[in-house]
């Protein structure tokens, strides 16, 4: 016995141990918002019941196990039923279930009530990417997966925030009512902060609602929760929380930002400028699904390199980037992307992989053909 | 009772040759058939899960592609719930449904052939999707078992269609299985066998094809609907032509929430069987098991809406899905009160069959806990589409309705070969199986509860460590099964000689067929007092 204890001992105690691993949790965590609080003391109230009732039930069947037995000459009784343990164990159950619904229902009121916000985002799902639109303040844009793709392919090591890091975080002030509106371009997508205890499926045509109070300033990370498709475990969202002030700098610091983007769409670039944005921009918002080798996924999803879309028709290449191909997975991207990413990117995918044709897209020409 | 089974032996003659499996009619040889086929299909959904778990066993991408990885999930659910758990069941039923109510055979005995013939086809088009994906033409369905729309639909693969033939395949063998079972049981119950004399399996049978025959079609419905609107220009799913793809969930789950309980109502039937066997103590409590069965199968239909509650329902909506499935908790709890009063006070032993009931009984009760906790909608936020979810549904569809399963065979074995089993390597099976079936799902709940998304490829680094543990849970509870294989092969071959009753506590008409149990069973009808 001992000599099959101690190794597997000794692989637990290395598994538990590997440096390299980050700090694993049992349990829920409490959260930082109210919505979260409830949903752990619920959480806590019902585990703690079915831990009394199971230690019950498994005490008392442990103990007929080990003295009601053949072996110890016990003697079968011949009882089938008892009228008064059978009402017993109906009715306790339904006064323990009486004291959960309570609590739940006023978490539960408390957790939809969306009224008195102080400001909406809208969330919407993309696959595989999420969209934040700062309603009223003019402010949008997209938030992707920023771990490298060699992390994921194990050829270089894994970063501290390894799948639950992206390019553009959403920034949310503390201390305000904060209303989140889901609602999906595609596929059913669920928007998940478990910190903030917000789990919102974003529903193509509908438009869900939730919301979240932060007071502590600090980072949140989340995941999409509901099967979107082959990234579906590779759309992270990360929440800042930051003080009022911090978040208004932010604001005007993305608005003038975004101003400066869609300037960029007006002037003429060289080559080198459309192909070094248009390797950034395609690794962003192309790579996950035609891959940053440009070979695709067989059968799945078409490779560029050298495909007749790719090396041929330049109009008609533009025409697939923008408006997409309908009833694939090929999304439009002309709402996404401003005139200038499409451009870089068109011009990346003919003239990247060996596809060298040559062949330079302006902004101005994107533009046109919207 | 003799003068019963002497007449049987004229009646013995069996076709041979393969004519006697593709034209059978006989209740044994298709439980047999229906039995064989979810052991094969229990090995193959396994293989799938192995390779889940390997590609899990670390973080990072190393075995599969994120693409084949859902495919991979998808076939993994649809074949272990549509063929292994319900066939298994199904199997189960034509063996011990007639022998148990002392009829020669099921009623309807050339349906019964039709609806076991149809699952190799059905199963044999699903397959051929993983195939030709593996072959590098095209995608294996990818959806997930619950195939949601739009990702089934608008963005399905092509094999999509297949998938949708092959649903609509098992559910008319599964509603042809159900209409045999309430045949059989309505009509050929040996005289003096009033419906509060029904063993209890024949009676969580009863329940579970009403509720078969209320909800395949529903299923039937929700594919066709997805068929036109993938071939033929209909939105029913489709939010831009002005369907609504949460109506999919509604529909689905309005079939797929009594299918859990068709997948676990004959496990309470069969542990009811066998606790009282080897507790040499009668049922404790038949009648309110009776009503408990009917009450969770009358539950079940309203309930679906709990599997829903982050779609962004109205609150009251989300209250009375959350009460009426508290709700649940009653009847169940009265059923696991029911086994541990018929465990108390009796004569233990614990052959194999014990040994799994008594697991099942420790083991579904912590699915059940699990699922009292996810009903309560306030929290099922953080639990939704978690890997706590995926550990509850395991718990009660692994320990729970697999292990009744198993329990079921080692149980019956004897009867049906006339041979007992090796009950050395039989017990070496249960203390792997289910020591490595906790190993495999206990550390779910701990990732779910620490915020790891279901059906995700990879994953962050701090849920390394129990995706690990559960990695090697899984590759020995798979190997395992290598040893059930052995023990029944073994046991089909020959071994020591079964009696009549088999076991000591053994009580009902199928024990007193001598074993192996006739050809036609009870030629002649028994007299029940």
């Amino acid at each position: 016995m001992r000599a099959v204890t101690r190794p597997l001992g000794l692989a637990c105690l290395l598994l538990l141990s590997n440096p390299t691993l980050a700090e694993y949790r049992l349990n829920l965590e409490p959260g930082v918002t109210s919505t979260s609080q409830n949903a752990y003391d619920i959480h806590q109230i019902v585990m703690w019941i079915c831990v009394v009732i199971g230690i019950v039930v498994y005490g008392v069947m442990t103990y007929s196990i080990l003295t009601h037995t053949k072996a110890k000459g016990h003697k079968p009784a011949t009882f089938d039923d008892n009228l008064t343990i059978e009402i017993l164990w109906t009715v306790i159950p339904i006064l323990i279930l009486i004291g959960m619904a309570i609590p739940a229902t006023s978490a539960l009121l408390a957790m939809e009530d969306v009224s008195d916000s102080d400001m909406s985002i809208k969330v919407t799902g993309y696959q595989w990417k999420w969209h934040y639109d700062y309603v009223g303040e003019d402010v949008n844009f997209f938030s992707n997966l920023s771990t490298p793709m060699d992390q994921i392919k194990n050829k270089e090591a894994k970063g501290e925030n390894y799948l639950l890091e992206v390019d553009n975080a959403i920034v949310v002030p503390t201390g305000k009512k904060i209303r989140f509106l889901f609602t999906s371009s595609d596929v059913i997508h669920a928007w998940w902060v478990p910190a903030f205890g917000v789990k919102k499926d974003a529903i193509p045509g509908y438009i869900n609602e939730s919301w979240a109070r932060v007071d502590e300033p600090g980072i949140y990370r989340g995941q999409c929760a509901e099967l979107c498709g082959a990234n579906h475990g590779f759309m992270p969202i990360v929440v800042e929380a930051k003080s009022e002030e911090d978040y208004l700098a932010w604001l005007s610091e993305k608005k003038t930002a975004q101003a400066a983007a869609a300037e960029s769409g007006n002037k003429t670039w060289t080559m080198e400028e459309l192909m070094a944005h248009g390797e950034t921009a395609y690794n962003t918002s192309c790579g996950a699904c035609h891959q940053a080798n440009g070979e695709g996924l067989p059968n799945v999803f078409p490779g560029l390199k050298g495909s007749a879309i790719a090396v041929g028709d330049i109009a008609k290449h533009i025409d697939v980037v923008v408006n997409g191909v309908e009833g694939t997975g090929m999304q439009a991207f002309g709402p996404q992307l401003n005139d200038a990413d499409l451009a870089a990117i068109i011009t990346y995918e003919r003239n990247a992989w060996g596809n060298n044709t040559g062949d330079m897209v302006q902004p101005s020409e994107v533009k046109a053909a919207r | 009772m003799n003068a019963v089974v002497e007449e049987h032996h004229d009646h013995d003659h069996k076709p041979t040759g393969l004519g006697r499996w593709l034209f059978s009619t006989n209740h044994k040889d298709i439980g047999s058939m229906y039995l064989w086929f979810a052991f094969t299909m229990f090995f193959i959904g396994g293989a799938l899960a192995l390779l889940i778990r390997a590609e899990l066993f670390q973080p990072g991408m190393q075995i599969v592609e994120p693409e084949f990885f859902n495919q991979l999930t998808t076939l993994h659910g649809l074949i272990m719930v549509f063929g292994v758990i319900m066939p298994a069941f199904v199997g189960l039923a034509n063996w011990q449904l007639p022998m148990m109510i002392g009829a020669p055979d099921m009623a309807l005995p050339r349906m019964n052939n039709w609806s076991f013939w149809l699952l190799p086809g059905a199963f044999g088009m699903l397959l051929a999707s993983l195939v030709m994906s593996i072959m590098g033409l095209g995608s294996a369905p990818n959806f997930g078992w619950t195939f949601y729309a739009p990702l089934s639909t608008t963005y399905g693969p092509d094999s999509t269609d297949y998938f949708i033939f092959s649903v609509h395949l098992m559910g008319i063998s599964s509603v042809m299985g159900a209409i045999n079972v309430i045949a059989t049981i309505m009509n050929m119950r040996a005289p003096g066998m009033t419906y509060m004399k029904m063993p209890i399996f024949v009676w969580t049978w009863f329940i579970t094809a009403y509720l078969l025959i209320a909800v395949m079609p529903v299923l039937a419905g929700v594919v066709t609907m997805m068929l036109t609107d993938r071939n033929f220009g209909t939105s029913f799913f489709d939010a831009a032509g002005g369907g609504d793809p949460v109506m999919f969930q509604h529909v689905f789950w309005f079939f797929g929430h009594p299918e859990v309980y068709i997948m676990i109502l004959p496990a309470f039937g069969i542990i009811s069987s066998i606790v009282p066997t080897f507790s040499r103590k009668p049922l404790f409590g038949y009648s309110s098991m009776v009503y408990a069965t009917a009450s969770i199968a009358f539950l079940s239909f309203i309930v679906w809406a709990h599997h829903m509650f982050t779609v962004g329902m109205p609150v009251a909506g989300e209250l009375f899905f959350m009460y009426s499935t508290m709700l649940i908790a009653i009847p169940t709890g009265v059923k696991v009160f029911n086994w541990m009063s018929t465990m108390w006070r009796g004569a233990l032993t614990f052959e194999t069959p014990m040994l799994f009931a008594i697991a099942f009984i420790f083991l579904f009760t912590m699915g059940g806990f699990t699922g009292l906790m996810l009903c309560i909608a306030p929290a099922d936020f953080q639990y939704h589409d978690t890997y706590f979810v995926v550990a509850h549904f395991h718990y009660v569809l692994v320990t729970g309705a697999a292990f009744s399963i198993m329990a079921a065979v080692y149980f019956w074995l004897p009867k049906w070969t006339g041979n007992m089993y090796d009950e050395k390597l039989g017990k070496l099976h249960f203390w792997l199986t289910c020591i490595s079936a906790n190993v495999l799902f206990f550390p779910m709940h701990f990732v779910g509860l620490a915020g790891m998304p279901r059906r995700i490829p990879d994953y962050a680094l701090q849920f390394a460590e129990f995706n690990q543990i559960a990695s090697v849970g899984a590759f020995v509870f798979g190997f395992s099964q290598l040893i059930f294989l052995y023990v029944v092969i073994k046991c089909v071959k020959g071994g020591e000689k079964a009696t009549d009753k088999v076991w000591e506590g053994a009580e009902g008409l199928e024990f007193d067929l001598p074993s192996p149990a006739p050809f036609h069973s009870y030629t002649t009808p028994p007299q029940v007092k």
